[in-house]
Formats: structure tokens, sequence, C-alpha cells
């Protein structure tokens, strides 16, 4: 499968990628890792007459610490989340989710951004950043502005990004001490998108829950955050009948697509299956 | 669409040639460079047959452009010989361990599994089969693939071999 001719541009900073993605209108697109649109260009569903390589602009590599958060770079890949130190201690979801995605040849070509950016519903990442209540760094032609992953999908490939915008970084804020967390994942086999998944971070106090963030992957046109379900959780000691109630919650929320991976019935009870499986998970993952 | 001019360094040769910029790695190795080693399997990116090391990093040539590989240092199956002309451990680790059948996955599997142990030396079985599970294999059941890939490690390790499979 050969693609669609275009033009290769390879700039060097942000401002160079976000002027040619200006310049070049509609028929332009940023390519990432390019392991959803390669894909995708292969079968002719996109033909960007432009690709815009953002492979060479070194700043939107790495993870750091900024205050009380962490700022990934779009363009740091699943390989480097999963080999980094600073988040395996401070956000280790991440860690636990990139193991999930895809093979080791795809994580060590695709990345943050483009996981997060490209609106595939599919993806594990997006679920995982809204339930940790992520920022998205977006740069335009008009400068920069920052969307809570929350507020940023749309629909199945339509988030809140403008025509000629590119996310740059992704803010998290650090999850607390002691917190618990978990990624479960239903899949066929390696390298498949969920039937269902389900991302917790929770934290307990005096054996009651704190707090409690959960996040749906691959359920519905968007990733799903269940904030009812969390509300529900919170103060109860994570009690088989709360935890019923919370999932029936998540559940209600779902409105998955009959597919190869099942019918809508099966994934939504599969998404249940995976909260509770990964709220027991992040439970006996927790300081109390 | 004009052509661009990349310059990569193949199993240790440095090569400067024009590509289209839709020429994929694995085109652009196999019909541009002869380089027949990789293979199209899939063509979807599951599949692996067509896996290459590039700069440190096992990718699936399928799924990049050679535009983008543009100043990379390249390693396909065609390098992975010794200099002087002996076997490289994994292969001589497929051969005793009957680590291929029809040997279609053979070259995406060594430079995976090449890759793997330069990351991990002395990987444990689970290891290896996470390892290369964006290899598929529709033969060996991968039995003897981990078999081979262990041997391999053993020796680049300095301890003898287990014997050859049956």
């Amino acid at each position: 499968m050969i693609p669609g001719p275009f033009a290769y541009h390879r700039p060097t900073s942000v401002k160079e990628a976000v002027d040619l993605l200006g310049s070049l209108g509609d028929d332009a697109r940023a390519i990432a890792g390019g392991h959803s649109l390669i894909p995708m260009m292969k079968l002719r569903l996109a033909s960007p007459t432009h690709l815009i390589d953002l492979a060479a602009v070194a700043d939107l590599k790495g993870v750091r610490e900024d205050g009380r958060d962490i700022v990934v770079g779009a363009m740091t890949t699943q390989h480097e989340l999963i080999n980094s130190e600073l988040l395996a201690k401070k956000i280790p979801i991440l860690r636990e989710t990139s193991l999930l995605i895809a093979d080791p040849q795809v994580r060590y070509i695709g990345t943050v951004g483009g996981n997060v950016a490209n609106g595939d519903p599919g993806n594990d990442m997006p679920a995982v950043m809204m339930c940790l209540n992520a920022i998205y760094h977006a740069v335009g032609k008009s400068g920069e502005r920052r969307i809570a992953a929350r507020e940023f999908y749309q629909g199945a490939y339509f988030t809140s990004l403008e025509p000629g915008e590119i996310v740059t970084a992704v803010r998290i804020p650090v999850s607390a001490a002691g917190h618990g967390y978990a990624y479960e994942k239903l899949k066929r086999k390696i390298g498949d998108y969920a039937t269902a998944a389900a991302a917790v971070v929770l934290t307990m106090q005096g054996g009651k829950v704190a707090s409690c963030s959960i996040g749906l992957t691959n359920v519905a046109e968007t990733p799903l955050w269940a904030e009812e379900a969390g509300t529900i959780l919170t103060g109860s000691t994570l009690d088989a009948a709360t935890v019923k109630k919370a999932v029936a919650a998540a559940e209600a929320i779902t409105s998955p697509a009959t597919d190869g991976r099942g019918p809508a019935a099966y994934r939504t009870k599969m998404a249940g299956v995976m909260l509770t499986r990964a709220l027991a998970s992040a439970k006996s993952r927790a300081g109390t | 669409m004009a052509k661009s001019q990349i310059s990569i360094t193949v199993n240790g040769k440095k090569v400067e040639e024009l590509v289209e910029p839709r020429t994929l790695l694995i085109h652009f190795l196999r019909e541009q460079l002869n380089l027949t080693g990789p293979h199209i399997g899939c063509d979807t990116s599951h599949c692996g047959a067509c896996t290459v090391d590039l700069d440190g990093k096992s990718v699936k040539s399928c799924t990049m452009f050679a535009v983008q590989a543009n100043g990379a240092d390249i390693r396909t199956i065609e390098g992975m010989a010794n200099a002087d002309g002996t076997l490289h451990a994994l292969q001589e680790g497929f051969r005793e361990m009957h680590g291929l059948q029809c040997g279609f996955c053979t070259p995406g599997m060594i430079l995976r599994a090449y890759r793997l142990l330069q990351e991990n030396s002395n990987p444990t079985e689970e290891e290896i089969r996470f390892g290369i599970s964006g290899n598929l294999c529709r033969c060996t059941g991968y039995q003897n693939i981990v078999k081979a890939i262990q041997y391999a490690a053993a020796k680049l390790g300095g301890v003898p071999p287990q014997e050859a499979a049956e």
C-alpha cells in the first residue's frame, strides 16, 4: 500500500511548525510518530498534500517537573515514558498504561502527543489523562492556550484543537503521595485496541476513599471521565454494595459500538468488570 | 512530487539517495537498496516482518517514510553476521534451536531480538515473550524462537549454549 503524494517538511521549532501549518492550509497535517496517520495514508483514508514532521523540534521532547506538575513533551515516546524514573515515581499509572499500548516496536515510535491529540477513542492515554485531570498545551498562530483533557474530546477524531494548532505538551498534576492507581485493559491480543478499559486513581484515608477519579477507554465516541462513579465511591470503604452502585453509574454513561470486539452490551459490561478490577488493584496499592 | 535527498547509514555503509517523500522505508530498503531481508508481511504495522533496527530502536519499516529516517543508522538482517562472516549468535541460535520453519518472520524476529538483548542481556522467558510480542510467527508456535533467543543470550553472555532442539 502506497500513500498519495505529499511534500515533506521538517521544521526545527514550534513556531516554524505552526507557521507552516498556517500557511499551507487545510491539506497540511502535522505528523508525530505517524503510527495512526501513516496507516490511514496507506489506506488513502487520509491524503495530506503537506506533511509537517515534528521529529526535529527539540522543544517537544522530554519529561520535566514544573512545580506541582509534570510536563511531558508531545513528542515523548511511549518507550521513553516507560523508562522515565521521574514518572515511575510520581505518576506510575502512565507506565502501566504505556506497557499496554500496541507492541514494543510501536512504543519506540508512538508519542504521547499523537496519542492524546488525534482523537481516536481507541487510544489509551486520553482516558488516563482525563482521570489525572491533565491539561494540554496547544500552540497555534495566535499563541498558546491550555485545554483540559476533560474538555478536549468532542467526538471520534474530533477534538477542541483548532485548525493550525498542535499539542506541544501535556501537563499532569502529580498524583498525591500514597495514591493507588490502576489501568485495566481487556483486549483480544497484543496490539489491539481495548474492548474496554478503565483507569483509576484514588486516595484512601482511615480506610475510606478520600478521592477517586475514573476514566474509561473505547466504550463511547470519546474517552469518558466517570465523574459520578467517582463521587459515589468517595467516602466509602469500597465495600461491595457501593462498588456495584458506582460500576452501574459508570456503565450507564457508556455507548460502545458493536464491532469485532463484541456486541455493545458486552463491551459495556466489560467496562464495568475492568473498573471493578481497577478499583481493587488501586486500593491494594494505596497507602491508608 | 519533487524528490528529497537523504543520507542514511545502512549496515555500516553510508548511502545517499533520492526518494519520493511518500516512499516507505521498507520499499526504500527492498527496492532501492536491494536489501530484501526485511519482509513485507501484513503491511499494516502488526506482524513485525519488516522490523529493522534504527538508531537503537526496533521499528516497523512499513510504517515510516524513508525521509523520516534521514540521518539515521539502520541495521537489517544483511548486517547481522559477524565481520569474519560467521553467524551472529542470534542467527546461530535460530539455526541450532530450530527457531524458524518457513523463515518469513525470521529477519524481523532476529532484529527485534537483537535490540531486546541490547537492552536486557539476560531476559527471562516472560521478558522474551513480551519483548517479541510485536512479531508474529505462524509456523513455530514461538517455543523454539524463545529457545533461540535464550541460546543467543547465553552465548553472548559467555555461558555454553544449551543442547540443540530435537
